[in-house]
């Protein structure tokens, strides 16, 4: 249960109060980037390469400048006169806005048309004549370093082959040794698919340029608003955009989950076009354009564990080949190209480890960004969760079993893992205890043996994971040079009403709501008497944005610092009020009153006024703080989920039957909140595991780039969850809380796949790559050459 | 080619001079300037655009504007009753049937017209009822108890409680 220490009026932490957000969203008054509408805006359309790897001989303008209401065709070539046809991707890498003569994947920008109206802008994009001279592409990573494979990025200084970069961490000498005198190794060959975020509203921008003034206002989909001005400045700069002069504005974003994190050329484009032009440009990104111009993952992972015959394990060793598509545009903090891949030692406890990872440049689209996830958590996860069943299958031993006996305990915490992280807290017994209890765990294993002695083929698959998120401590994190704290100001108004502003930027996750909870919860102003402001660079605090479950635990903690800087002063001003010194005071929330003397107190909201009306002399008048939050420590959410699945003897339908998801996300600052984050973190964890994945053939062409074939999970698919939570308080955090928004996506896929491998065991099957279909299960067992064999044990 | 049409949304008549291609949802949104319906493919599959015409649900995407003339077209500015919300307003709101927001105008006016049909509908005829709309934030849980919060409402039925349930 949780508890709230304020009444349901202030609307502390603990509470599920009712979202302040969502009456304009229910009445159609949100306002999101497709909505601006700005005077004498043109409209920007992207001409696409529809080849992976070619020459361009020849851009054609003229058929597209005679349509009526076109303004202008922007090439590579016209950027280039400005240098600004090339730009540093957050991972210093280098991207082009546009090409001058080599396109890099199916989907590149080309070109660019702006028209005085949509239909216009579409019409010359078609006009546009592009002559190309096509080349033999780079589709399939393990082919990229072949010695007849071409050099892709002969830009790069020093460049001689397709590797864009070789990481590795923790001991590799003694992982080996592990290995050799192990007397149980496993071992599988994963691939974790490329997918996309396909949040219903794609990507978009109003770039406003104003010449008289030299100052743009960029309205943006965008996660990281700040950041993303100061990527313009150090892009645009040269030109005269300095910072200074230039305001982002990230409105209402319909769904952001790490898709708009990076910057993508059509800002920079429209950008340009605007500043050449002088009028407000407008570009809003199609569908299909969306979906095959950026990914998610596309990990091709060598995991191995060793352990001893009777289930303890000794350790694990895992090789990653990354294809980034033609370059690195993925958003990880600077020195952690493969993101927090290393957390994939998982929830147990052993002394040794090894990772490595080779990244390659292939004829794909650039990205390696999020899916909802904390930078690469969801391919540790799924690595260490999958082997973790393989080993538990080898052996003969329960799963659930194995993983009690292996879990770090309670008491272990802080916890040093072998690849160096310090896990804060947990308490990971107790969530699978909670877990197996709600579904009955033994009863289901006796349920699923009388039912192969039926034929039937019924799963159980588990999923014990820890998260890594709240990037992140300023010795270690940043993006691009600027480390990664976030924050928070408050201003309280003499009446007693605030506002608050954040450098983070909420995509649905209701920071509206949760913030001014955290600051009720602090000050005892009630929460609903709290504006939320987020998104306007001109006005926000400087912080990194939201993405990788960082908004809690860094501007959330902000958010409690700068309200504790204000009770320090209301207990100055309560003191000078009731006359009394500060020592002979104590705080009740909501108000001060002297220890003994309960009737003699003062509100908060007297207090605050008389901070604008009756302050002490030689105290700074108002009642604001603000508050740049650095963590100490990354925080460690984890869960533990059972998944239960059906699948056809005959034509392999899966069926989830029922997924409890038991989430330990430490102090929850809104119940109704947090459980909406683990539904919608569960459906997409249950997108990649068993439907969405971007195809690719040989000459490089997506096969499916729209929401026709790229499978996103419907109300029909996605299964009623079941949730709950043990409360495991993060010891470092200012409200003990730890991030929830991505436990569900990163802790679902291995669940769902450990479950329908665990179905197929009568056939021998040890793992399946997701997503996993029918088809691919009759196509397995085809291979295997058991498609007839009898399946009852 | 432009020619001047006149459409009847949520009561009020707009006139516009628009291509003959024009796109119902871009004469709703673009036109008339009502930008509570919303834009997700291009392939007719996620429902974000979805409005009533005569009372009935219909992809905004998939029809000309042409087409709608003489028709009563409804969209989310259009469903609040005269003294409040519309039950789906409130059931969404008071059940977290929504995130982001950007499915939710789309999601609550195919439920207007499941609703009609069916008064009283069960979780799976929910779930099939809008397996033409996609949302990527919510999962669906809260979607189908918001849904089934306002056909209580508008049955008259005892309301089902808002709160969360965990397993314990």
């Amino acid at each position: 249960m949780i508890q709230c220490k304020t009444s349901k009026e202030i609307g502390g932490m603990g509470h599920s109060v009712k979202r302040k957000e969502d009456d304009r969203f229910v009445h159609g008054t949100g306002k999101y980037i497709d909505d601006f509408t700005l005077p004498g805006m043109l409209f920007m359309d992207i001409i696409r390469s529809p080849y992976a790897y070619a020459k361009i001989t020849n851009i054609d303008k003229e058929a597209a400048m005679a349509i009526d209401g076109v303004v202008a065709v922007i090439t590579g070539k016209d950027l280039e006169q400005y240098n600004l046809h090339w730009m540093p991707t957050l991972m210093s890498d280098m991207q082009m806005v546009l090409p001058t003569d080599t396109v890099m994947h199916q989907g590149q920008e080309v070109a660019a048309v702006i028209a005085k109206s949509r239909e216009a802008a579409r019409d010359a994009r078609e006009a546009i004549m592009v002559e190309y001279e096509t080349m033999k592409p780079v589709i399939d990573p393990f082919k990229a370093l072949d010695d007849d494979a071409p050099l892709l990025r002969p830009d790069k200084e020093g460049q001689k082959n397709n590797q864009a970069w070789h990481w590795e961490v923790g001991d590799k000498e003694a992982t080996e040794k592990v290995f050799n005198e192990a007397e149980v190794v496993v071992k599988e060959q994963m691939h974790i698919p490329r997918i996309h975020v396909a949040s219903i509203e794609t990507c978009g921008c109003v770039a406003n340029y104003n010449k008289i003034d030299n100052h743009l206002t960029m309205y943006m989909t965008t996660q990281a608003p700040h950041a993303i001005r100061t990527v313009f400045a150090l892009v645009a700069g040269h030109v005269g955009l300095t910072e200074e002069k230039i305001r982002v504005i990230s409105p209402d974003i319909g769904g952001g989950f790490g898709g708009k994190v990076p910057v993508f050329p059509g800002y920079v484009i429209a950008i340009a076009a605007s500043f050449l032009i002088g009028k407000p440009v407008k570009w809003i990104e199609d569908r299909s354009d969306n979906l095959t111009n950026s990914f998610a993952r596309d990990y091709h992972i060598t995991a191995e564990m060793a352990g001893t015959k009777d289930g303890k394990i000794l350790a694990t060793r895992m090789k990653v080949l990354a294809d980034h598509g033609y370059t690195d545009a993925a958003a990880n903090p600077s020195k952690f190209p493969t993101g927090m891949f290393s957390i994939g030692t998982g929830s147990y406890d052993y002394p040794t480890a090894f990772m490595e990872a080779d990244a390659i440049y292939t004829n794909k689209p650039p990205g390696g960004v999020a899916y909802r996830c904390s930078f690469r958590v969801t391919e540790a996860v799924h690595a260490i969760e999958r082997i973790t069943d393989r080993y538990a299958l080898e052996i003969g031993k329960d799963p659930a079993e194995l993983r009690m006996q292996n879990f770090i305990k309670k008491e272990q915490f802080p916890y040093k893992s072998p690849t160096g992280w310090e896990y804060d807290s947990g308490d990971y017994h107790a969530g699978l205890e909670l877990a197996m209890k709600t579904v009955d765990y033994q009863k289901l294993r006796e349920e699923q043996k009388e039912l192969r002695k039926q034929g039937k083929l019924m799963g159980i698959g588990l999923s014990t994971f820890t998260e890594i998120v709240g990037a992140g401590p300023s010795k270690d994190f940043d993006i691009l040079g600027i480390k990664m704290f976030d924050s928070a100001e408050i201003r309280v108004h003499p009446t007693g009403k605030a506002i608050a502003r954040f450098g983070t930027k909420s995509q649905g996750q209701g920071h509206e709501t949760t913030y001014g909870q955290i600051i009720a919860e602090e000050l005892g102003i009630p929460s609903k008497d709290i504006i939320v402001e987020e998104g306007d660079t001109d006005t926000a605090p400087y912080g990194l944005g939201t993405y990788a479950s960082r908004s809690t635990p860094t501007a959330g903690a902000a958010a409690a610092i700068a309200a504790r800087k204000l009770r320090d002063k209301a207990k100055k001003i309560a003191a000078y009020l009731l006359e009394v010194s500060e020592d002979d005071l104590e705080w009740e929330t909501g108000k001060f009153f002297v220890k003994g003397a309960p009737e003699k107190s003062k509100t908060i909201q007297e207090i605050v006024f008389a901070s604008y009306t009756n302050h002490p002399q030689g105290m700074e008048a108002g009642f604001e703080a603000t508050h740049y939050y650095d963590p100490p420590n990354l925080t460690f959410p984890s869960g533990a989920y059972i998944c239960v699945v059906d699948i056809d003897p005959e034509t392999f339908d899966i069926k989830v039957r029922r997924f409890v998801a038991i989430d330990d996300a430490g102090n929850i600052i809104n119940p109704m909140v947090a459980q909406g984050q683990v539904h919608g973190g569960l459906t997409q964890g249950l997108a990649p595991a068993m439907y969405e994945e971007i195809i690719y053939d040989e000459e490089g062409n997506a096969i499916n780039g729209t929401l026709m074939d790229y499978l996103v999970p419907t109300a029909v698919e996605s299964p009623n969850w079941e949730t709950g939570h043990t409360v495991t308080p993060s010891p470092h955090h200012p409200i003990g809380a730890k991030g929830i928004g991505e436990s569900p996506t990163v802790g679902a896929p291995p669940a769902i796949a450990n479950a329908i491998v665990d179905a197929l065991k009568p056939y021998g099957v040890t793992h399946m790559d997701i997503p996993i279909t029918p088809y691919k299960i009759f196509k397995k067992l085809k291979d295997m050459g058991v498609l007839d064999k009898p399946i009852t044990e | 080619m432009k020619r001047e049409i006149t459409l009847k949304i949520n009561g009020e008549e707009y006139t516009s001079t628009v291509e003959p291609r024009t796109l119902l949802v871009h004469f709703i949104r673009e036109h008339a300037m009502l930008t509570g319906t919303h834009i997700g493919c291009d392939t007719s599959s996620c429902g974000a655009c979805t409005i009533l015409i005569d009372g009935k649900s219909a992809k905004s995407c998939t029809i000309l504007a042409i087409q709608a003339v003489g028709k009563e077209i409804t969209t989310v500015e259009g469903l609040a009753l005269a003294d409040g919300p519309h039950p789906l307003q409130e059931g969404f709101k008071e059940n977290h049937g929504l995130h982001c927001g950007f499915c939710t105008p789309g999601m609550m006016m195919r439920a207007v017209e499941l609703l009609e049909k069916n008064p009283n509908p069960t979780e799976e005829d929910i779930r099939w009822g809008i397996s033409g709309n996609l949302c990527r934030c919510t999962g669906y849980n809260n979607i189908v108890k918001a849904i089934k919060y306002a056909g209580a409402k508008m049955r008259g039925d005892e309301l089902p409680s808002t709160e969360p349930e965990f397993v314990e």
